[in-house]
């Protein structure tokens, strides 16, 4: 059925390995951690710094983005 | 074919998806937002159904008042919010693709980056949605936001951690079954645990008597915003890999033909 069968010319499909995407991917996924949190939930559940200024600021995205927001 | 290649790409379609994100949410989701806060403000108010129109001193937010203006809110901060929500999914979304590059069955590299932003938005957006819808201002408890926040991030976790276990499976399963086989049943594996996830995951309905179209007109307000961000996401960033893919094709080609002479 669907095997791959040998008469199909081998496109080469490059890959990346592990150890060179790793410190892309923990230093970027810090970033966009630390940028989501203060989008999705800071100053709702937990509040760091307290306040409510950035809640404030990103209250209507929050909401349209699904996130609880209050 | 690098992680900076991939990254570089990622942020900038996050930030192409994050200002049409912001059209799309200023557009289809603030007329609904608006009319959410006039029935919050008509709440918080008089006694209850509008009886002296004085009321409205407790103007939208929270004890404090509002420190940002309703302008700010709808434009500028709006602005903020899908700005760097696109930025951060892109270069979160480019980063996975260069991780699935070549691991996902003979996909090229285009359609492992298309595979992985529909996988994204299922995962990440459109299931979490399905079980804990986003809310308008006025609907939720604010004595409940902590329990709220906590079911929204689990049930967006346990739909994450199923797709990629999922997408593991298929691997496993796609060499001696096919890629048919493999395709129905990680899929079929994906759904039965997000479904049983869903059922047994306590409901929330703090609705009240909240207007029934306003709620309507808002989730879809919501939801077309939601599908934009990852639509323009994928769409993009699909297609600079593509050409990034057939330029490094093109010199490899040539350096392999130089290199025959």
């Amino acid at each position: 059925m669907s095997q791959v069968t040998t008469a199909t010319p081998e496109i080469e499909i490059p890959s990346i390995p592990l150890r060179e995407l790793a410190p892309w991917a923990l230093f970027f996924g810090l970033i966009g951690a630390f940028i989501l949190f203060f989008i999705s939930a800071d100053q709702g559940a937990v509040s760091i710094p307290a306040g409510t200024a950035i809640h404030e600021w990103v209250h209507d995205g929050r909401h349209l983005l699904g996130f609880p927001c209050h | 074919m690098t992680p900076r290649n991939f990254l570089v790409r990622g942020l900038l379609a996050g930030l192409i998806a994050g200002l049409l994100t912001f059209a799309v949410a200023y557009i289809a989701g603030e007329p609904s937002v608006d009319a959410a806060i006039k029935v919050e403000s008509a709440e918080s108010g008089g006694g209850h159904h509008h009886d002296d129109g004085a009321a409205a001193e407790h103007s939208h937010h929270e004890e404090g008042g509002t420190e940002v203006s309703r302008q700010n809110q709808s434009t500028w901060g709006l602005l903020t919010a899908t700005g760097s929500t696109g930025i951060a999914l892109g270069g979160i979304v480019a980063l996975a693709s260069a991780f699935a590059l070549g691991r996902i069955g003979r996909l090229r590299p285009s359609q492992s980056t298309a595979l992985v932003a529909a996988l994204g938005f299922v995962s990440v957006a459109l299931v979490p949605f399905i079980k804990y819808p986003a809310t308008p201002p006025a609907v939720g408890n604010a004595d409940t936001i902590g329990s709220r926040t906590t079911q929204y991030f689990v049930m967006l976790a346990i739909s994450v951690l199923a797709m990629i276990a999922a997408v593991l499976l298929f691997r496993k399963l796609h060499e001696r079954f096919g890629t048919y086989t493999a395709v129905l049943v990680s899929a079929g594996a994906y759904l039965a645990v997000v479904i049983l996830a869903a059922a047994l995951m306590p409901t929330v309905n703090e609705i009240g008597d909240f207007p029934a179209d306003t709620l309507w007109y808002f989730r879809r307000g919501s939801l077309l915003t939601l599908a934009t961000l990852w639509g323009v996401i994928g769409i993009v960033l699909t297609g600079l890999i593509g050409k990034l893919y057939a330029e490094e094709s093109a010199t490899q080609a040539r350096r392999d033909l130089a290199a025959s002479l």
